[in-house]
């Protein structure tokens, strides 16, 4: 019962992850390939901050969060100026920079042996020490992230955002200013990024770099891609099948040395057989160019 | 060599230059547009005259020189503020939304004006362009070319522009949508609002424009009126056919 509340919170967790992107990518058009970098920001702000100033988790997420939306503001100027495939692999290459940068600031994140003892969330002065308890704080997140992102794909500010993604040049003729929209998309999709990286390191308890590898990135795009570009109902479709679908290797009996490479393998067939047959994803919208 | 006068200067390139990286694309090139004036601009591939316009409308860096509109400079303007300036673009191949209704291309146009001025303008361009009242409703993906290429028009319309920059709007349509288009810039350019013109189809361009600036290999080599260029023997030569 545990196991399977567990999954729930990792998967609710690859939700945001997913929603947040999918407003980049699936609403805006921008291929960006780096955004478990603002998870891992948002993570160790809110570690951090928790383990050395006491600071409590809650006050943690949201400084977190505003973290990795200052960072979303240095990935998304290059963005301005770059197109297409530079652009990927512009942001790919921030992906693997923060990754570095978490693996080697030895002072500061301990580097590759991590940072233990991560306080959960309390609340009214109790620890959310249950699964369940900590599923429902998930859930309410997923909740928030969910309506958030809905509200604005379907404002009027969402309607620009597609518009740059269907035709960025119609949409500089009608006078958009591309560029903010742009900045704006990717401060956004920082911000609940850096939610869900909180919400992890306060679950496990314990986070290093190797959850922020640039595969994990691979992953998100692959849940955005899979449930569908510019869907909110196919982030948490592909996010959940996602996430599921590995761990029923764990039932086939395989032993977790052959099963996480084997997840890696999956997902990377899946991508290719997506964008072969279904590039549009389960329910999307919008398709790769 | 001012030739054609009529109204105020309305747009003034200065000896401007472009360059794409280390590449030039215009040298030290100048043109203006009064106001009520059609101009064409007239070359060959890759002589800069796209890029003459794109500079106008801020889309590529204007590394010398100085753009005025109104007396003022726009040159480190951003597109979309250019559109609030006063100047609107129709993009070459038209850049239309296909999965939106004709309606709703115009409308997208005017999504910075008030909605009062909006539904005037639809009025307006509505009965400029009969032809699309009866396909208001139709995705503009299932459109002829010459009928976006209309569409497209009417959306920069919609913005209510002092000046109109169409590039290549004669790209791809059939002979008849090519007369039709250029009848219907003669009737906008009659009821107010200046064009600047970049086109392949150099004879029908300068026909219908007051001034023409002929571009060769990233500058201007000749500048009249659209009817001396018409006649001049270097222009038959070069791009009318004899």
């Amino acid at each position: 019962m545990e196991y399977l509340l567990h999954i729930l919170i990792i998967s609710g967790i690859y939700i945001i992850l997913t929603l947040s992107l999918n407003l980049i990518l699936g609403y805006t058009g921008i291929p960006a390939l780096g955004h478990i970098a603002f998870a891992c920001v948002g993570a160790y702000t809110s570690s951090l901050l928790a383990l050395n100033y006491g600071i409590s988790p809650w006050i943690g997420l949201v400084i977190g969060a505003c973290f990795a939306s200052l960072l979303g503001v240095v990935v998304g100027f290059p963005s301005i100026r770059l197109k297409g495939d530079y652009l990927a692999l512009a942001t790919f290459g921030f992906g693997v920079i923060v990754y570095s940068v978490s693996k080697n600031w030895v002072d500061l994140t301990r580097g590759p042996m991590g940072l233990p003892g991560i306080p959960k969330f309390s609340f009214l002065g109790f620890e959310l020490q249950p699964v369940w308890a900590y599923l429902i704080l998930v859930i309410f997140f997923v909740g928030l992230t969910g309506v958030a992102i809905n509200r604005i794909a379907h404002s009027p500010f969402g309607r620009i955002l597609r518009s740059i993604r269907d035709d960025e040049i119609a949409s500089l003729s009608i006078g958009t200013n591309v560029n903010k929209y742009k900045l704006v998309v990717f401060v956004i999709g920082a911000f609940f990024a850096g939610i869900a990286g909180s919400l992890y390191a306060h679950y496990i308890t314990f986070i290093d770099p190797s959850s922020f590898t640039v595969m994990e990135s691979i992953a998100v795009l692959l849940m955005v891609v899979f449930g569908g570009m510019g869907s909110i109902k196919g982030s948490f479709i592909g996010a959940l099948v996602l996430v599921i679908f590995p761990e029923m290797l764990r039932f086939l009996g395989m032993p977790s040395s052959i099963a996480a490479p084997l997840r890696q393998m999956i997902y990377g067939l899946l991508l290719i057989v997506l964008m072969l047959k279904r590039p549009q994803g389960i329910i999307g919208e919008y398709r790769f160019k | 060599m001012r030739i054609w006068e009529k109204g105020e200067r309305l747009l003034e390139a200065k000896s401007i230059s472009v360059y794409y990286g280390s590449v030039k694309a215009i040298e030290d090139v100048s043109f203006s547009v009064n106001a009520g004036e059609i101009v064409a601009m007239i070359g060959p591939n890759g002589a800069g005259k796209s890029t003459a316009l794109k500079a106008v409308f801020g889309m590529v860096d204007i590394r010398s020189g100085d753009m005025l509109f109104n007396n003022k400079s726009i040159k480190s303007l951003r597109p979309d503020e250019h559109v609030s300036e006063g100047i609107s673009l129709v993009p070459e191949g038209r850049h239309l939304f296909p999965s939106m209704t004709v309606i709703e291309n115009l409308e997208i146009g005017a999504f910075q004006q008030k909605n009062s001025s909006a539904k005037e303008e639809m009025e307006k361009v509505l009965n400029l362009f009969p032809l699309l009242k009866d396909k208001k409703n139709h995705k503009a993906g299932s459109l002829s070319t010459g009928e976006q290429q209309l569409v497209a028009l009417g959306r920069a319309l919609m913005q209510k522009p002092k000046l109109i920059l169409a590039d290549e709007p004669s790209l791809g349509l059939s002979p008849s949508y090519v007369d039709i288009i250029f009848d219907k810039l003669i009737e906008i350019n009659k009821s107010g609002t200046s064009v600047l013109l970049v086109e392949q189809n150099a004879r029908m361009a300068l026909e219908i424009a007051h001034r023409g600036y002929v571009f060769k290999i990233g500058s201007i080599f000749m500048e009249d009126t659209g009817e001396n260029l018409l006649k001049s023997e270097e222009v038959k030569r070069a791009f009318l056919g004899g």
